[in-house]
């Protein structure tokens, strides 16, 4: 296990690289000149220009550039915000933590709401339950998760008006307050993204779940008389999760994405709605530095996904 | 149960009892009729793709007629879906932004395809370094982060297509090469599983022992039996397509304003949701019922390529 673990993380490495390769192609050849106004700029004559893009190395070849700007990413040199004048490590790391919350507790909700549903439907297939639960998930991955936000907030704040749909980190209060102010509003954001997950991953696990439910070790199971609850559980659904933690993985890119657009329909200070807002300020420092995060979260999941995998199948630390 | 394939034994049994014979493809067609939820699919699809081709031959309204009078009105007669913050009567921007938003969808399908297609195939015959290699790379673009990597990429190429070719076609071509290119790993993966068992197949073989080149194997022999998954796969990618164009422009980062593109007109309601609904109701109904309908074929298609999961049931 510990050596599987070991050579999973290995091989994250060359992907990293890749990554990053692909990152610096794209910023490479990406029209446009940092000291462009200096080129239109009368006053500055061409010799400061050009000393100025030697000091910065921007006549280096490409591959010393890119060694630099590996290297000075893995020192945490990230550069500098040109819109709010702080370091850019600074400003993500502020940023992080909501998005890391808000997306974990949806994770949490797909999975709370899909595997019960999931398998109680593979348990009875075609019946009442099993046909409403199919609809309501195909109808569910249908549904983009910016139309979900406006249907949310157009039915929970606007006409009920239960919950707020302008997330806030400044919430005045302490104790109890404070904590039920922050759950309140989190929900809408939560329940958007918890959702459009559960849909798809109640498919799958259905989908496991009639393939495993007629093999023979379940049989065994009952023959041997464990309760049904205990052969439900330990023989079914672990075996079940297997498929659907590799499904599950090859759509970690998706969830991300979401987390980008429920972040921006809801306000939410995370890391989504900083890309865009510096998109929209052609913030590129910061641009750059939040699609790298996001590659390394995409990259980090899979790894927590990888070692699930094993955990429910050991085979395959063995191979 | 009688028929299932002809050429399998309950198929020639089939025709040997007198039943018409019937091709791989009208076996696939027939199965496809049967699925229920399919066929509502394809009629509802249907009628909005001939609505957003023939739509504005009929409802001749201009998409930029600005009348303040009318302003943020629901649904009359004179508006049948009722008009956004400037008047501009909301059928006509909707049938004119379904154009776009579909013909995106197809467009980048085509393209992720295509990509797909030839990546799996060189990889699923040559085999050995070429696959090994091929296969990381492709492993490589699973791990990007789509929809950011979709948004760096239209953020730092957006001025430079749009001087080269014009404001709207410059960033129909970036989405369109974008989307594309972000998802053709699925089909790339699925075309080389396909060629993997299928060159080894008999039928194969006797084409190689009959002295077919290797092109002439994989374009005539393999490539056509390794459709159906493809076919599925690209139908998905539609709807794929479709929601990632809607979400770039949701975002405020796809089409310019003066393109309505159901995405585009989403993101310009989004802050009127209180006092006029019905504006982004009709754009959001529009872009899910394509997609569920898309998705309702898709999996019509594959239960119609793959017989025994039904026969499973």
């Amino acid at each position: 296990m510990y050596k599987y673990f070991l050579r999973r993380t290995l091989i994250l490495i060359p992907v990293l690289f890749g990554i990053s390769a692909v990152l610096f192609t794209i910023l490479v050849m990406a029209p446009g000149d940092p000291f462009e106004e200096l080129a239109t700029n009368p006053n500055v004559p061409p010799e400061v220009r050009m000393n100025l893009r030697a000091k910065f190395g921007l006549d280096d070849p490409l591959p010393v550039r890119y060694a630099r700007w590996v290297a000075s990413m893995m020192r945490g040199d990230w550069g500098f915000s040109f819109v709010s004048r702080v370091n850019v490590d600074t400003l993500i790391l502020q940023r992080l933590p909501t998005t890391l919350v808000v997306l974990g507790s949806a994770q949490l909700l797909a999975i709370l709401v899909a595997i019960p549903i999931g398998t109680y439907s593979a348990l009875r297939p075609y019946s009442i339950f099993d046909q409403i639960a199919t609809t309501l998930a195909f109808i569910g991955f249908s549904l983009p998760t910016f139309f979900t936000g406006l249907l949310f907030i157009l039915l929970l704040s606007i006409h009920l008006d239960w919950l707020p749909f302008i997330y806030r980190s400044d919430i005045s209060g302490t104790g109890w307050r404070w904590y039920w102010e922050h759950i309140r509003q989190a929900i809408m954001p939560v329940a958007v993204l918890g959702l459009a997950q559960a849909a798809s991953m109640t498919r799958f696990m259905r989908a496991a779940v009639l393939d495993v439910i007629r093999l023979d070790y379940v049989n065994t199971a009952r023959a041997k008389g464990l309760s049904e609850g205990v052969t439900l559980v330990k023989h079914v659904v672990r075996n079940a999760l297997i498929p659907v933690v590799t499904l599950v993985a090859i759509q970690i890119p998706t969830i991300f994405g979401g987390a980008i657009v429920t972040e921006q329909i809801f306000r939410v200070p995370g890391i989504g709605s900083l890309l865009i807002t510096s998109i929209l300020a052609n913030d590129t420092p910061v641009v750059m530095a939040v699609t790298f995060i996001f590659s390394i979260l995409v990259l980090v999941s899979s790894l927590a996904a990888d070692m699930l995998y094993a955990w429910l199948d050991p085979r395959i630390s063995y191979r | 149960m009688a028929r299932v394939v002809s050429g399998t034994v309950a198929g020639k049994l089939a025709v040997a009892a007198g039943q018409p014979r019937t091709s791989l493809w009208q076996e696939t067609g027939r199965r496809f009729r049967r699925h229920r939820l399919a066929m509502v699919g394809s009629v509802i699809l249907l009628a909005l793709v001939l609505s957003v081709l023939f739509g504005p031959l009929v409802w001749r309204l201009p998409i930029n007629d600005i009348d303040f009078r009318a302003k943020l009105k629901g649904p009359s007669w004179s508006h049948p879906l009722g008009t956004d913050d400037l008047g501009q009567d909301l059928l006509a921007r909707m049938l004119y932004g379904g154009r776009i938003s579909l013909a995106v969808g197809i467009a980048a399908m085509l393209i992720a395809i295509s990509i797909g297609t030839a990546i799996g195939a060189i990889s699923g015959f040559a085999g050995g370094a070429v696959d090994h290699m091929l296969m990381r790379i492709t492993d490589m673009f699973l791990a990007l982060p789509g929809l950011p990597l979709l948004l760096l990429i239209v953020y730092l190429f957006r001025d430079a297509l749009r001087k080269m070719f014009g404001p709207e076609a410059g960033i129909f071509i970036l989405i369109v090469a974008v989307i594309g290119g972000l998802r053709w790993m699925q089909v790339a993966r699925l075309v080389r599983a396909q060629f993997l068992s299928l060159r080894e197949k008999e039928f194969v073989e006797s084409a190689r022992s009959l002295g077919a080149r290797p092109l002439r194997q994989v374009v005539r022999h393999i490539l056509p039996n390794s459709m159906g998954p493809v076919i599925v796969a690209g139908t998905i990618d539609v709807a794929a397509a479709i929601i990632a164009e809607s979400t770039l422009s949701f975002l405020g980062l796809g089409f310019p304003p003066d393109i309505p593109t159901w995405g585009r007109i989403l993101f310009d309601a989004k802050d009127n949701l209180d006092f006029a609904p019905h504006w982004a109701m009709f754009p959001g109904t529009a872009i899910f019922l394509t997609v569920l309908s898309i998705n309702y074929i898709g999996d019509g298609l594959r239960d119609a390529f793959d017989p025994r999961k039904v026969l499973g049931k």
